[in-house]
């Protein structure tokens, strides 16, 4: 046996060296941690400071309750009840296209697809998520609403409807991904257990897989319901730019997110009213995906079960 | 007996029917899905393939529809795209290892956290208007590539640190369990073993990012970007010394979707099939992406088994 | 072999193999389950027991690739419930089981136990609450949870838990119950009262239980079979078995001398 000398070619770091590299490397990174905290921060910061110079000119009384939303017209009214309706029509329209079929998807995806047929399926409805919104509005525009129109006569060009059922389809792969994950996780001793008691798959579905995981399934929804309140490309595209007090989805109406892009695509003055109303249109729209979301976080831990 | 028996056979067919309705639903639900898509992918390529041509993608924007072009555009969107990757990628990643390797149980980390989480659900156009107070006015940065660059950046954020994490979190404990004992440091033991390990899974969340920003309107439009741009920014590299020029950071900009949304919003036909062939380049770019993103994760399960 | 003259056999084994892929898991198994009687299969972890006991309701159909071969023959009617013709779910139906792990679920008690009734399409409400308090009642459950039938069944112990899934079991009058080590998961007081309300439930019902305590064995069953390496080694009366095993390694698993 030859005896070898082992060479170190560079010298280790000393001790105290090392550290203090190791502890400034855990600093930076926590700083790029903390991003996040400063753009939340600076996003409430901002929607607040220009949303307050709004409200010394308009009252909150007048925001919630006037009917009319007209801030670039001589005589300007500044209610957000008319943009607050076309949020929630085509938000409802949506919802109603994509938490059951989301839904139905999903329990097919978990429970029922063959192997094959969800690695396949999989990717292609992932794939429906990475379509750029402009593109489904597009797609809204000039061809779901032509085709509505041919059974649907008196619908205009501009509706909430198409806008809405485009919105829908578009959401239902966040919704269905993110039940079939909360279904699949459901244990498989409870699954044994109801076909040990003779349930076909649908029953063991329906009355067991789905409400243990009804937690995670209202998780999605409310992910589905914020993807489509602040949706903004689509509903600026198909459903029009008019500000309209309307509960018909049938109807051409702006939505929050329509008009902040309205607003944008022409030249407003730096620190204008009518350029502090977009901010105030923000923080309203930041705060009902706030209440949504906070109304969901209750709801899934008011069900939330433990297997 | 005989007759319970006789009962439970019909109790059964009466469940299987249902079953097989079920299934029946369920297939269908999912291919709406997948029928929208293919519908749209057609209808897209119909109206915008004709008017696709090497005229469209080198020309400037014009009054005609028949000579438009997309030129500015596609060269915004990638110019934009580096200072999102460049702004987004080494923060996102940085963010994740720290939520994962090194944060501890304390307020401060679970209100970084919950940040993350509700970061990723706050609609795109909010950012478009974080952007117009803060970079466009308070910064002065301007209605300029840079301005839409770090902004789409804010808005890829949360998307790497949540993808980054999630791949940390596969490699096991014994591979980190292994590299302290052979002496390694923590960080170390994450630059050699941890992050090399989890770099594919890593990309993949990169990718699906951007492929989202490349998409994103709403936000761009709020800070002001233009839809009628005739000159392209100042090119980044140059003949003579220094070689390297940043005057493009502060060029205004167009991108492809709002190229698209503008052609969309005329009411000339024409202009339309305009908006359809910039679509098919759009989700050329966009599906491209995500096909290459799912591919990846494929691999990378395929071959990865701890 | 066991004296099977004066009493009923409930079900019969014959040639049973069973593959999982490729793999067999289970050879030529014969054996008899006598009607109102506990039968218990013993043996050391991976001989096979809870792979035969879940070939009794077709568990094994539920994930592809596993295959019978040779027969289950239930009852005087001599049908093979391993049969492809035979629906799993009609086997199902017939032959309930009760889990190692209690495995409520995530519904009220009185739901746990309704389950198997509304999977039959029962509907009538006075009927399903009949049923419940009986099964309960049979489970030695009743008192515990009467006041609190509506309850989450997450919300009772580890030993209430296992004795609702068997009362769940029992709501649908089986002809059989499988019990796969139904008290391994409990204390030993838990463990008590499943065991004298298994001796109790087989004046109604056949009993089938893999356990891998002996001495459970010998207390609740009257016949035994030793398993080894996917085989019934020795197959007897349990007193019989336990005082004059007749074979070595049944003595040595017995004796506790095993590997």
């Amino acid at each position: 046996m030859v005896e070898r000398q082992i060479q170190l070619t560079t010298k280790p770091l000393s001790p105290k060296l090392r550290k203090v590299r190791e502890k400034a490397i855990e600093i930076l990174l926590f700083l790029a941690a903390c991003s996040s905290v400063a753009t939340t921060i600076a996003i409430i910061g901002i929607l607040v400071y220009e949303s307050i110079t709004f409200f010394r000119e308009v009252s909150l009384v007048n925001f919630l309750t006037d009917t009319q939303w007209s801030p670039l017209f001589d005589d300007a009214h500044y209610g957000i009840l008319p943009l607050l309706s076309g949020t929630l029509v085509t938000t409802a329209v949506a919802l109603s296209v994509a938490v059951p079929l989301g839904t139905i998807a999903a329990i097919y995806l978990s429970e029922f697809a063959p192997f094959r047929l969800r690695e396949f399926i999989k990717p292609c409805l992932e794939l429906l998520a990475g379509i750029p919104t402009v593109v489904y509005g597009y797609f809204a525009l000039l061809f779901v609403t032509p085709l509505l129109q041919t059974f649907l006569w008196d619908l205009p060009g501009f509706n909430m409807l198409s806008a809405g059922i485009v919105m829908g389809v578009m959401i239902i792969p966040y919704v269905s991904s993110v039940s079939e994950d909360a279904m699949r996780s459901v244990p498989l001793h409870l699954r044994e257990g109801s076909y040990a008691m003779g349930a076909t798959r649908l029953q063991t579905a329906l009355k067991v897989i789905f409400p243990s995981a009804i937690s995670g399934i209202t998780a999605a929804y409310i992910l589905g319901i914020s993807r489509a309140v602040g949706e903004t490309m689509i509903v600026a595209i198909a459903a029009g730019l008019q500000p309209t007090l309307t509960w018909n989805p049938m109807n051409e109406a702006a939505t929050i997110t329509a008009y902040i892009v309205s607003v944008s695509l022409g030249d407003l003055p730096h620190g204008s009213l009518e350029y502090q109303t977009i901010f105030a249109a923000g923080l309203t729209l930041v705060l009902m995906t706030l209440v949504f979301n906070i109304f969901g976080y209750f709801l899934s831990r008011r069900y939330r079960e433990k297997y | 007996m005989q007759q319970d028996l006789q009962q439970v056979k019909k109790i059964i067919i009466r469940n299987k029917l249902w079953q097989a309705i079920f299934a029946v639903v369920g297939l269908l639900s999912v291919l709406v899905g997948i029928i929208t898509l293919i519908t749209l992918v057609l209808d897209l390529f119909i109206d915008g393939l004709p008017r696709l041509s090497w005229q469209f993608l080198t020309s400037f924007p014009s009054r005609k529809p028949e000579e438009a072009g997309i030129l500015a555009a596609w060269v915004g969107t990638v110019l934009v795209m580096i200072v999102t990757a460049i702004a987004a990628i080494p923060v996102g990643i940085a963010s994740g290892i720290y939520l994962e390797e090194y944060a501890g149980k304390n307020w401060l980390t679970g209100l970084i956290e919950i940040n993350v989480t509700n970061l990723a659900g706050v609609p795109s156009i909010i950012y478009g208007l974080l952007a117009l107070g803060l970079f466009v006015y308070q910064l002065n940065l301007g209605e300029s590539v840079l301005t839409a660059g770090l902004t789409l950046a804010l808005l890829v954020l949360p998307i790497v640190i949540v993808t980054t994490r999630e791949a940390l979190r596969a490699v096991p404990n014994s591979i980190r369990e292994a590299a302290y004992a052979m002496g390694a440091s923590k960080w170390q033991a994450i630059w050699d073993h941890v992050l090399p390990y989890s770099i594919g899974s890593i990309l993949t969340g990169v990718i699906i990012g951007l492929s989202r920003a490349v998409g994103e309107t709403a936000p761009l439009i709020t800070i002001g970007a233009l839809t009628f741009i005739a000159f392209l920014p100042d090119p980044p590299i140059k003949a003579e010394f220094p070689y390297i020029s940043f005057s493009w950071l502060q060029a205004p900009f167009t991108v492809m979707p709002i190229q698209m949304f503008n052609w969309v919003s005329r009411p000339e036909p024409d202009f339309q099939f305009n908006a359809a062939a910039a679509g098919v380049v759009l989700i050329c770019m966009t599906l491209g992406m995500n096909a290459l993103a799912i591919y990846l994760r494929y691999r990378i399960r395929k071959q990865i088994k701890w | 072999m066991v004296e099977t003259t004066s009493i009923k056999t409930k079900a019969k084994v014959h040639n049973l193999n069973f593959y999982y892929g490729t793999v067999q898991a289970l050879k030529n198994i014969n054996l008899l389950v006598t009607e109102n009687k506990v039968t218990a299969l013993i043996g050391p972890s991976g001989c096979g027991k809870t792979t035969l006991l879940r070939c009794f309701n077709r568990m094994h159909d539920l994930y592809s690739g596993n295959r019978y071969e040779g027969e289950i023959l239930l009852d005087s009617e001599q049908i093979n419930i391993l049969s492809r013709r035979i629906d799993p779910i009609e086997v199902r139906m017939r032959i309930s089981m009760v889990f190692q792990k209690p495995n409520p679920f995530p519904k009220s008690i009185y739901e746990n136990v309704a389950y198997g009734l509304r999977v039959r399409g029962e509907s009538r409400r006075s009927i399903i609450d009949e049923k419940v308090e009986q099964a309960l009642y049979n489970a030695a459950l009743w008192d515990e949870v009467k006041d609190r039938l509506y309850d989450l069944a997450f919300n009772l112990s580890g030993g209430q838990q296992q004795r609702l899934c068997i009362a769940r079991a029992l709501a649908t009058n089986p002809e059989i119950i499988l019990f796969d080590e139904p008290t391994s998961a409990l204390d030993p007081i838990s463990t008590s009262s499943i065991e004298s309300l298994i001796t109790r439930l087989k004046e109604q019902v056949t009993i089938l239980i893999v356990t891998h305590n002996m001495q459970q064995a010998a207390r609740i069953s009257e016949y035994t079979a030793f398993m080894y390496i996917g085989e019934i080694i020795e197959f007897e009366q349990t007193k019989h078995m336990f005082t004059h095993p007749a074979k070595k390694q049944t003595e040595d698993y017995i004796r506790g001398r095993f590997g």
